[in-house]
């Protein structure tokens, strides 16, 4: 496998957006009839690679061939006209559309003067989800479907023309066991019958089930591209991470106290149902699961971003009311979100402004912590240094603390919205995926953070895709499936396989 | 990996029921303006037995003529998650230059198409500006908005065109019906043939289906290779060549066209698009529910007078509809988001 000549390749790539270098120098060769695997820690450069061979964005330097020819994709149908399929982590419909129409947009079959086949395209819709064996009406809309069905609809997109190459961005992110094997027999089939397969996925174990090569990426670069046979999950996970786990993840052992987060039977209907647990003080508790499961969700409920349907919240013994993140905040509780770029950071904002800014009310209960503003004034030099304190804490990377926050790399912005938490003194702290897309060295001073202010006896929840980093750093782990919370699983007993297990619903609530 | 066409049954999770649902609730808004019509038709009808006269309904038809020919250019930019602002002023400045040529002894076909074009031009720029600009429609817009009245007060000065020294032909073309005496006027087959091109096009042509793509999830649109800046800078050169038609045939039926023809009419348009269920967010709505909103908003105001209550009141019964509309979207869109999200969880 792999000897042949390759369908779609990218020699010698690179691509820069602004200061930050995504992937340099990269090559990689995908051949008709083979899946290939593409590994790599998150920010490695997968998704920009994909996007090069999708036509979003055009390399810096290097090329791209198809059939051996040199070609340019100025844009998404340039490829999509080649023959190129792409499935994007993120389903990218159209909820207003119906189903058929978002999987035929661009390319609906006509009747005679250029009109659209309606019927065609519902007749061509069912039979493609007929053959991927779903259950889904062609004229259902878009609005509203699960991530797994919009993640079919995709698929049943991808499938629908004549794709010489397909890929695929973590597709079984969100599916479940039966999902997924389903859709690696639709990947084989399709290669068998010739195309040429890209396969991104974290989930270690999936390359060896799929693929028959895998090419790693680090920090952008190109690391190996090698057969799968005779290699092990480890010999991957060291290709990627370029070190031991040990060395990333330094949990200090830590004595939890008294339970500072009680959550008891929280349900918000149609979201997740009568979720329970507790965080104790000194103790991180991760909590995984699937994309889709319902964790963040969980999380914004608590700190009250969204309202709660039934169950209750407590910190420290004070319930709390629900969709109100100010008693939340005066409760001692922090949330660190998902999504630094949009509900983390006001991106034009100063540095220190940013920290300052949860701290311009009321002082939080939980720490001595002082109000900046007096008669509501805000008192710029009291607001500079508390921000230069926790920058120099955290060991912040930047030019002045007066710059925007968008001149800070991902690594860094992440630094700033911790910061910006850690500044209100909160005794309970929620971090959802905390280092995603940032790059390893910081991830680990991230994770020696988290792990020191567990020390000092916070109490943290930790809410991350990145199965090793919940291995490494929790104490305990939970694990939502489908809006329920189904195991809950101690450190000497969490392995990858035992939490994926729990998030792929194969062990019993 | 081709597909072969085949008449498939496939099973539906109880998704036909939400399905149905949504199709209602969105029904529901043209069924319900229709029904708020006839009532007051009714209504008006029973407290002045003249209103529904054969020169009642024409009186009423060409009133609504010119505000749906402009409610259909703008619902097409609506969908896109745009506005134009301007389409008043466009409007003043096409009835004008259309007039201006009819004054120099000019053709009136060519004097339509004349008002069309200048429509179009405008159309043109607004597009330009909004997609390479990357700056809000509505802002844009705006500023286009006093531009061309700006344009329109340097040209026109204090000059005005009254029916007086308009070719009689030009005249008639505004007021007469079809077979000469039937209550349904020429101005309105045109705004009716407007409308369902524009409508058949939405909905049954590529182009068309790109329009509500891109204004439901642009992101997408693009990674689906929809050219988007094209198909906006086209709705514009719609909504303008259309706004640019209804000045010309503004002139035709009033007869008069000073400097302020057309003024402050963007909001009654706009609130006409959004009364007709043309949801600001982009990428739902029709042309033909904007079309019925236009029809409702003129039907009010020729009602009032009718019913002796004071056109004073016309502004304001103007706004309240348009938040009762607003109001009603926010409900249903909960609505949806509700059951659709009950299925989903049912189904997970």
């Amino acid at each position: 496998m792999g000897e042949r000549d390759p369908v779609i390749e990218l020699d010698a790539v690179s691509k820069s957006f602004g200061s930050v270098r995504a992937l340099s120098d990269v090559s990689l060769g995908l051949a008709g009839g083979e899946v290939h695997g593409l590994a790599g820690e998150n920010g490695a450069g997968k998704s920009t690679l994909i996007k090069l061979l999708a036509g979003v964005h055009q390399p810096d330097s290097g090329t791209v061939r198809l059939g051996g020819e040199p070609v340019v994709f100025h844009g998404p149908a340039d490829a999509r006209d080649a023959g190129v399929a792409v499935i994007y982590q993120e389903p990218t419909l159209f909820p207003d559309l119906t189903v058929a129409e978002n999987i035929f947009m661009g390319r609906q079959p006509r009747t005679g003067p250029r009109r659209i086949d309606r019927s065609a395209i519902r007749t061509a819709t069912a039979a493609l989800f007929a053959r991927l064996d779903v259950a889904m009406s062609p004229d259902e809309p878009a609005r509203g479907l699960s991530i797994a069905d919009q993640q079919i609809v995709e698929i049943a997109k991808a499938l629908s023309f004549d794709a010489k190459v397909l890929i695929m961005d973590e597709p079984t992110a969100a599916l479940t066991g039966s999902e997924v094997a389903r859709l690696f027999g639709v990947v084989r089939a399709l290669a068998e019958q010739g195309a040429a397969v890209l396969f991104v996925s974290h989930r270690l174990a999936e390359f060896f089930q799929i693929c028959q090569r895998v090419t790693t990426l680090r920090d952008g670069r190109w690391i190996a591209t090698e057969p799968l046979t005779g290699r092990t999950e480890d010999d991957l996970v060291q290709r990627m991470v370029g070190r031991s786990l040990d060395e990333l993840y330094p949990k200090q052992d830590t004595e939890p106290g008294a339970v500072a987060l009680a959550v008891r039977r929280l349900t918000r209907e149609g979201v997740f149902t009568d979720v329970s647990f507790d965080v104790r003080h000194g103790e991180i508790v991760g909590l995984a699961g699937l994309v889709g499961a319902g964790r963040s969700e969980v999380a914004r409920a608590v700190f009250g971003v969204d309202r709660w349907d039934a169950g209750s919240v407590e910190v420290m013994g004070r319930a709390l009311s629900p969709g109100s993140p100010t008693a939340a905040m005066s409760a001692g509780l922090a949330l660190v979100p998902e999504d630094r770029r949009a509900q983390g950071l006001v991106m034009d904002m100063s540095i220190d402004r940013n920290i300052a800014l949860p701290g311009l009310r009321a002082p939080g209960r939980g720490g001595g912590n002082k109000s900046l503003s007096r008669f509501g004034l805000i008192s710029r030099t009291a607001e500079r240094s508390r921000a230069t304190d926790w920058a120099i804490r955290l060991r912040l990377k930047f030019g002045r603390l007066a710059d925007a926050v968008d001149t800070l790399s991902g690594g860094n912005q992440q630094k700033v919205v911790l910061a910006k938490w850690l500044a209100t003194a909160p005794r309970v702290l929620i971090v959802d995926e905390p280092t995603r897309g940032i790059d390893v060295g910081t991830k680990a001073e991230v994770h020696r953070l988290l792990s020191r202010l567990a020390a000092e006896g916070m109490a943290v929840l930790m809410i991350s895709s990145d199965l090793p980093e919940i291995l490494g750093m929790a104490d305990r782990v939970l694990v939502m499936h489908e809006g329920h919370l189904v195991a809950e699983i101690a450190r000497a007993d969490a392995t990858e396989q035992s939490v994926m297990a729990a998030a792929t619903g194969r062990v019993p609530a | 990996m081709s597909t072969t066409v085949s008449t498939v049954d496939t099973p539906t999770r109880g998704s036909k029921s939400a399905r149905r649902v949504v199709d209602t609730l969105l029904r529901l808004r043209e069924l319900s303006i229709i029904g708020v019509l006839v009532v007051l038709l009714v209504v008006t009808e029973l407290g002045n037995p003249r209103f529904l006269s054969t020169q009642g309904i024409k009186d009423l038809l060409l009133n609504a003529t010119i505000l749906v020919l402009v409610a259909v250019g703008q619902a097409v930019v609506v969908i896109t998650r745009n506005v134009d602002l301007s389409v008043g002023s466009v409007l003043g400045i096409a009835a004008f230059a259309t007039g201006d040529y009819l004054h120099s002894g000019g053709n009136a076909v060519v004097a339509v198409l004349l008002g069309v074009g200048v429509g179009l031009g405008f159309g043109v720029l607004n597009g330009l500006l909004v997609s390479l600009g990357k700056v809000p429609a509505l802002v844009v817009t705006l500023g286009t908005l006093y531009v061309i009245r700006g344009i329109d007060s340097m040209w026109v000065g204090s000059r005005e065109i009254t029916a007086s020294n308009l070719p009689a032909g030009f005249i008639s073309f505004g007021h007469n019906s079809i077979g000469g005496i039937g209550p349904i006027p020429y101005l309105v087959l045109l705004a009716v043939a407007a409308m369902v091109i524009v409508g058949d096009f939405l909905r049954s042509y590529r182009g068309g289906r790109e329009v509500y793509a891109l204004g439901s999830n642009p992101t997408a649109a693009r990674l689906a290779g929809v050219p988007v800046r094209r198909r906006i800078i086209a709705a514009y050169v719609l909504c303008g060549a259309l706004a640019g038609l209804a000045g010309a045939l503004y002139l035709a039926r009033f007869g008069n066209v000073d400097s302020g023809t057309g003024s402050g009419y963007e909001l009654t348009v706009v609130s006409a698009v959004v009364v007709g269920g043309v949801a600001f967010t982009g990428g739902s709505g029709s042309v033909y529910g904007a079309a019925l909103g236009a029809v409702l908003l003129t039907s009010i105001n020729s009602m009032l007078p009718s019913l002796g209550v004071s056109s004073v009141w016309e502004l304001a019964i103007d706004g309240f509809l348009l938040l009762i509309a607003i109001a009603v979207d926010r409900v249903v869109a909960l609505r949806v988001a509700t059951v659709l999200r009950r299925r989903s969880a049912r189904r997970g």
